[in-house]
């Protein structure tokens, strides 16, 4: 392969990249990310591959990330020349041979476009790629814009600029969206000062969790003493529940890639490393083919561009800790320790892995460096609000409506994401919070909901933003239940070292487990709030610093729920198995019997057409009865 | 033995592959497990030996992280994911299931060594939940009522 080391060179592998993106004719994309496959879109692309072959028709079959609406995949997208692009949601196998045929007459008839996509924004190079230039085929009017749909109207795609819309095994789709010119233009064009000093102007805050100045942090690796330093990208995502970083580092790894290496540059590093987490396959494959492309490419290496500048990643896997995705955690694993964090106080700027100055940032601060760099920290920090800048990719997850991957200029009020993008709460079911910061995070309650969604804002509600989960919960989530199950996952992650997390957080995990079960006492929320301060002041890492969080905010605002489980030995979510009983309103029951034949130990019975009954001395209490009853005849007390 | 000689055959050519730096340790203990579907207690003195590093320590690492297992697993590793998204749309149930229809408690393996039973905390699958991972496929929107066919299917691929 021909070494890029030059702007022309780039150029050119743009212009292929382009040609690949739109060949002309019709191209047919398959939303391929871990969530689309398991959804059944390997299953699609066969039968697009197959029919396609049967039909001996000329179409360009090609794979994709997520654009984020999860919610409906598989996705599929048609593109052909100057008409808008389509995309076909929930696809499968046998709407195959109709999607086709509808190409081929040009017609929209047995299978609906979700949206369709006139124009599109790079934002890496504030160019617009138009689709149709401006004529919509009349048959195709009535389908919404892009931009009409709820789920996306909010959006502004930054990080995951790309995820959906290249292919990620493909460098120079990348590249022809803009990837690799701020690569360019700050090895050819400007110091690492400079770089540093436009991170800094940004505003760009790490979007690990903790919310530090990636510029600073920058700044004071750079000036640490040492020759040897390494940059390291947190791939690690332990945060249950969220995926946002997987979607980038599978959609598009190069954004991560371009976005190190020009930290490198700044700090002055050799090495990098990427520790991607165990569960991720697809990431490390993506991950690995990138590396490999831009290496012989000469994009990583020696003489980057054709300068002095060398550098090169490795990639890691972890092995499944969540005090791992912690930064001194990472870097024992990294030297493949055991990975317990170590006390704060030594930096890991100055010492950290192998003791030297070691830089780590999260997957999506790394993919937000090349646009920073594009189009200048000023246009970047004018994005979102004055102390939280740019956007934040977040998993809408949950009881929500729209499910999927969101990216919103930071300070968006709450209620736009869960009402306007998420589309409100599936079933009429009545909005209760919101869990954000995972096991460190905290609950929002529904009467909070217009929060503006930064850093600070997060926090003084008893939050934080963490790393963009974002959990939805319903009134049939129970909220000492949540704590509980936050704490549980805690203590079975707490690393061991130090006393206050290993004992005290398995003390509090005691206490919400007697809650649940009914055996809760009364001043057990005051033990509760007594031993957090404990363990937030006496622990080592952030992980025990946090632990309390979620129980905390959850006193704070659902404490009549603690209450009700203690005093009144009931569970207003009908969640706690020891405190609900299932019952069957007789007026509704048919008397179908489908309960009877599902109930795992046979504690239902009642006669043909006839209201049914349950004999709750053997019931466990699975609930499977409510799930399968079509009449809504089982409720649970 | 002839058994031990063949791991450790098999541990030799996992340590030349990623180095006998002491950095290598998780990625060579990952390869292991790769190929045993556990850690076999011959492989952990063998990389020990290779790689110079105390006994001691390959046990620590292989005891500190969640991925690995000390117990040999069954064909199909059957992982219910307990992240907060598949919690909050009732994933408990799905493991109560799990473990009444296989006979099984968390952590164990089946009489007829098809399944284990374990638990993850996300795939990263978070917007198909409940999902579990059996075998390394996904089955996304799982409902209990689905167990059932789904173990039978495994079963009947042997
Ligand atoms: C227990 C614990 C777990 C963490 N897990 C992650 C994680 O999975 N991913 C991540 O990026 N940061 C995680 N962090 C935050 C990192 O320590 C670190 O602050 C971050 O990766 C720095 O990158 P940033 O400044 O770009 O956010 C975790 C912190 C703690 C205390
Ligand atoms: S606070 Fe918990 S996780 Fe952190 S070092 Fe101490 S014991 Fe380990
Ligand atoms: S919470 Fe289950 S896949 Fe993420």
């Amino acid at each position: 392969m021909k070494k890029i080391s030059a702007l022309d060179d780039l150029k050119k592998a743009g212009d292929k990249g382009w040609k690949s993106l739109f060949p002309g004719g019709v191209k047919i994309l398959v939303g391929m990310a871990t969530s689309g496959i398991a959804s059944g879109a390997g299953e699609v692309y066969a039968a697009l591959a197959a029919e396609i072959k049967k039909r001996k028709l000329p179409y360009v079959l090609a794979k994709t990330g997520s654009m984020g609406m999860d919610c409906i995949e598989p996705l599929v997208d048609i593109i052909e020349k100057d008409k808008p692009r389509l995309s076909y949601g929930k696809m499968t196998a046998g709407k195959v041979p109709d999607l086709i045929d509808q190409i081929i007459k040009g017609t929209i008839d047995k299978i609906k476009p979700v949206y369709r996509i006139d124009e599109e924004n790079l934002i890496a190079t504030r160019d617009k790629n138009h689709y149709t230039k401006g004529n919509v085929p009349e048959y195709l009017k009535e389908i919404p814009g892009i931009n009409e749909v709820p789920f996306y109207k909010k959006q502004i795609k930054i990080a995951t600029r790309n995820c959906g819309i290249i292919d990620p095994e493909n460098m120079e789709e990348y590249i022809a969206r803009g990837g690799y010119l701020a690569l360019q233009k700050v090895l050819t064009s400007m110091t690492p000062e400079s770089v540093i000093e436009d991170v800094i102007k940004s505003g760009l805050r790490g979007r690990g969790g903790g919310g530090f100045p990636a510029g600073v942090k920058w700044q004071s690796c750079r000036s640490a003493h040492g020759d040897i330093k390494y940059v390291i990208c947190n791939g690690d995502e332990g945060d249950p529940g969220a995926y946002m970083d997987r979607s980038v580092m599978e959609g598009d790894p190069h954004s991560v890639i371009e976005g190190m290496i020009i930290g490198a540059y700044a700090i002055g590093a050799q090495e990098g490393y990427i520790y991607v987490r165990n569960e991720y396959p697809l990431a490390v494959t993506n991950l690995t083919k990138a590396i490999s492309d831009a290496r012989s490419r000469g994009l990583l290496g020696k003489n980057i561009f054709g300068t002095s500048f060398s550098f090169d990643i490795k990639i890691s896997k972890g092995a499944g800790a969540f005090v791992c995705g912690e930064s001194t955690a990472l870097m024992a694993s990294l030297e493949g320790k055991a990975g317990e964090p170590r006390a704060k106080y030594i930096h890991t700027v100055e010492h950290g892995l192998w003791d030297r100055p070691s830089n780590l940032n999260n997957v999506e601060t790394w993919a937000n460096v090349p646009v920073v760099i594009s189009r200048g920290g000023k246009w970047f920090s004018e994005i979102g609000v004055p102390h939280s800048t740019g956007t934040k990719v977040f998993s809408l997850v949950g009881k929500i409506n729209n499910i999927g991957l969101v990216e919103v200029p930071m300070g968006i009020p709450l209620k736009d994401i869960i009402y306007d993008i998420g589309g409100g709460i599936p079933g009429g079911r009545k909005f209760k919070a919101v869990q954000t910061g995972g096991p460190s995070g905290g609950c929002i309650p529904a009467k909070m909901m217009d929060l503006s969604v930064d850093f600070d804002a997060l926090r003084e509600a008893g939050s934080m933003m963490g790393s963009g989960g974002m959990i939805v919960m319903d009134e049939k989530t129970c909220m000492v239940d949540l704590a509980r199950y936050f704490i549980e996952f805690l203590v079975s992650e707490s690393c061991g070292k130090c006393t206050p997390c290993r004992e005290g957080v398995r003390r509090m995990n005691d206490i919400l487990h007697d809650i649940c079960a009914g055996r809760g006492r009364e001043g057990d929320v005051e033990i509760l709030e007594s031993m957090a301060k404990g363990i937030v002041d006496g622990s080592l890492c952030a992980l025990g610093g946090s632990a309390p969080n979620p129980v905390l905010s959850t006193i704070k605002y659902f404490r009549e729920e603690y209450d009700a489980h203690i005093k009144d030995k009931k569970c207003p979510a009908g969640v706690c198995r020891a405190l609900i009983r299932y019952e069957i309103t007789a007026k509704k029951c048919t008397g179908c019997g489908v309960c009877a034949k599902k109930c795992p130990t046979g504690c239902i019975s009642g006669e043909k057409k006839k209201a049914h009954k349950i004999n709750r001395k053997k019931c466990i209490k699975c609930g499977i009865c409510m799930e399968s009853c079509k009449f809504d005849a089982i409720t649970v007390e | 033995m002839k058994k031990a000689t063949t791991i450790e055959a098999k541990v030799k050519e996992i340590v030349k592959k990623h180095g006998r730096d002491k950095s290598s340790l998780i990625a060579v203990l990952q390869d292991i497990q790769e190929e045993y579907n556990y850690l076999p207690k011959e492989a952990l003195l063998a990389v020990g030996e290779q790689m110079e590093v105390p006994s001691s320590r390959v046990y620590e690492v292989a005891t500190f992280y969640n991925t690995f297992s000390l117990n040999p697993r069954g064909r199909y590793l059957v992982e219910v994911c307990a992240g907060t998204a598949c919690h909050v749309q009732g994933s408990f149930n799905l493991m109560d299931r799990l473990k009444r229809d296989l006979e099984i408690e968390c952590g164990e393996t089946t009489k007829d060594n098809m399944f284990t039973l374990e638990e993850v905390r996300c795939l990263g699958c978070c917007s198909l939940a409940p999902v579990v991972r059996i075998g390394g496929n996904i089955h996304p929107y799982l409902t209990q009522d689905e167990i059932p066919r789904i173990l039978r299917n495994y079963r009947k691929q042997g």
